[in-house]
């Protein structure tokens, strides 16, 4: 096991404390995908500046490779290099002159050589999809949004993280800019074999992507399992103010009226597939029945 | 942590400390602060404290939100204290080792200065814990206005005032979250000498001011599409009106002013 919580409570102190989370247990294997959902308040971001020890939690443990991150023996600079946090609207933490310079930031904490800050900047550049030469000496502060944000990502990446935990990157993404983020996780997950803990709003994204899904709710994990399994729940979902995927709904409401169809596919390609299948088979079905 | 700092943040009630007219409010704290600096003995101090703490108490504050504004302060205070202990002369010599010498007039000015300040500052964050930020810049602005004559903005500053205090928890709560963010990439805010630790600030200052600035430009353009307009023109939606426990209560805190002042 890679991480490993142990009945977490997080309190925020204020005059009227705030359980944050009450309760949490949690096991991430490395390699894995993780989907975290649920409702704006539920948790989300306080579990995962945990994980990488920005916040410590009121109760419990947290184990990264069976140690303790809270304890003497373990370097925080350390975790923070091996677990990379990319927090929401990260693209307001720039604050370099150039390009290059920002996204050296992370590796130059890291006290590594100076070759070495180089070929990272030139990689996390390369994987965020932008050309190094043409942005490296160009102010962070005059690109467009989301060329912002690749850059933010790519001061994490450049870190090369184990594990690297998004906090609702999509939002405020045009319809390309979130499809080539997504392109890049995946990329990351399936061919750099990151671990990947995402938290998104957009059921969809979560879906096709994620390996595990994880729901919390008023600080507790209160559902998980793989994709199919979650969308499944559609009562429980609704309970907690979750829609299902899109796709996955229509899916579900076409079965309810007596369609045949599977209802665990999430790209909107296989569904339409899934679909013209079933339909077929239906009109066959109708066509060899003797009227 | 940056959110403990006190200053700006409203405590809402409905004591009668609450339901004071603010320029009264504002108007006492000014004369208290004034005879504060007139208190040459320590009985004169406590007494001060001691109603500081009775105002806690009708105000039905909680006195560990009050102690922790004091926080910030800590440095300021011991800094005072250690250089008056050190440096002020007269009277008997208490302590001596080598070049450092404790007479008996620094350690009575170290712990008036000491106490003057705690105190200075207990009173004001009354005046702002009771007082929403709102009211208090009506206030401000009312007790200004006589010297619009002069040619003072009054409206302008009272806007800028409610702005400001407004906005200073949003831009704590902002460091924080850039601190994070800058921590997560093995920023280190916590160790090093005073030179490192300064430029240790630089990722955390240059976003916290270019997200001041798109705010502040947010905010000009959310004003202004709501037709905001300065000038002595504007009326407002609540009027202050003067009630007469709010002048018992001013006469109340200055004869307790003047008598405080006597010891
Ligand atoms: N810095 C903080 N100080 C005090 N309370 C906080 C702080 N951060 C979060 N909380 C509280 O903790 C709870 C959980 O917040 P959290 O940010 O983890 O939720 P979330 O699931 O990430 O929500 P969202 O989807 O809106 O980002 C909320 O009730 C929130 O008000
Ligand atoms: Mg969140």
């Amino acid at each position: 096991m890679l991480i490993e919580l142990e009945n977490i409570r997080h309190i925020y102190q204020l005059d009227d404390p705030v359980v944050a989370l009450d309760g949490v247990d949690l096991g991430i294997e490395r390699g894995e995908f993780i989907g975290l959902i649920g409702h704006t308040g539920s948790g989300k971001s306080t579990l995962v500046q945990l994980l990488n020890g920005l916040l410590k939690p009121s109760e419990g443990r947290i184990l990264f490779e069976g140690k303790d991150i809270n304890s003497q023996e373990v370097e925080l600079k350390e975790i923070r290099r091996r677990v990379g946090l990319v927090f929401q609207y990260p693209e307001h933490q720039l604050f370099e002159e150039t390009v290059a310079k920002d996204i050296a930031f992370g590796p130059k904490n890291a006290d590594l050589a100076e070759e070495e800050i180089d070929k990272r900047v030139r990689e996390a550049l390369d994987l965020v999809g932008l050309d190094f030469e043409s942005f490296k000496d160009r102010s962070p502060f005059n690109l467009s949004g989301g060329q912002q944000r690749r850059i933010a990502i790519a001061g994490v990446l450049a870190l090369k993280p184990e594990v690297l935990i998004l906090d609702e990157p999509m939002a405020g993404l045009d319809p390309a800019g979130r499809r080539k983020l997504l392109e890049l996780l995946r990329h990351l997950h399936r061919d750099i074999e990151m671990t990947i803990i995402l938290i998104s709003h957009r059921m969809e994204e979560i879906a096709r992507l994620a390996s595990r899904v994880l729901v919390m709710d008023r600080g507790k994990i209160i559902l998980e399992g793989r994709p199919a399994e979650v969308f499944n729940e559609r009562e429980r979902l609704k309970d907690i103010d979750l829609d299902l995927p899109v796709v996955t709904d229509i899916l579900k409401k076409l079965k309810e009226k007596g369609l045949k169809v599977r209802t665990d596919v999430f790209a909107l390609e296989d569904a339409r597939d899934e679909i013209l299948t079933a339909l077929e088979k239906q009109s066959q079905f109708r066509e060899s029945r003797p009227c | 942590m940056l959110t403990d700092i006190t200053i700006g943040q409203h405590i809402p009630g409905s004591s009668i400390i609450h339901r004071m007219d603010p320029r009264v409010k504002i108007l006492i704290t000014l004369l208290m602060i004034t005879i504060l600096f007139f208190i040459d003995t320590f009985i004169g101090y406590f007494l001060f404290l001691l109603l500081v703490v009775i105002i806690l108490l009708t105000a039905k504050l909680p006195i560990k939100r009050v102690l922790r504004g004091l926080k910030p302060v800590f440095f300021l205070v011991i800094l005072t204290l250690f250089l008056h202990l050190f440096l002020t002369r007269g009277g008997e010599v208490i302590w001596q080792w080598r070049f450092l010498r404790i007479e008996e007039a620094g350690v009575f000015t170290g712990f008036f200065m000491v106490s003057r300040i705690l105190l200075l500052i207990m009173f004001t964050s009354i005046l702002t814990l009771t007082t929403s930020p709102l009211e208090l810049t009506d206030g401000i602005e009312y007790l200004l206005k006589p010297l619009a004559r002069f040619g003072l903005p009054a409206g302008e500053l009272a806007m800028m005032m409610t702005i400001a205090l407004r906005f200073i928890p949003t831009l704590l709560e902002e460091a924080d979250k850039i601190m994070k963010a800058q921590k997560a990439r093995g920023a280190d805010f916590e160790s090093g000498n005073i030179i490192q630790r300064a430029k240790a600030l630089v990722p955390l200052l240059v976003p916290l001011f270019i997200s001041a600035f798109r705010r502040a430009d947010e905010l000009a353009l959310a004003m202004e599409s709501r037709c905001y307009r300065g000038g002595t023109s504007r009326t407002r939606l609540h009027e202050l009106k003067l009630k007469s426990t709010d002048i018992y209560l001013f006469l109340l805190a200055a004869g307790l002013a003047v008598a405080i002042s006597f010891f």
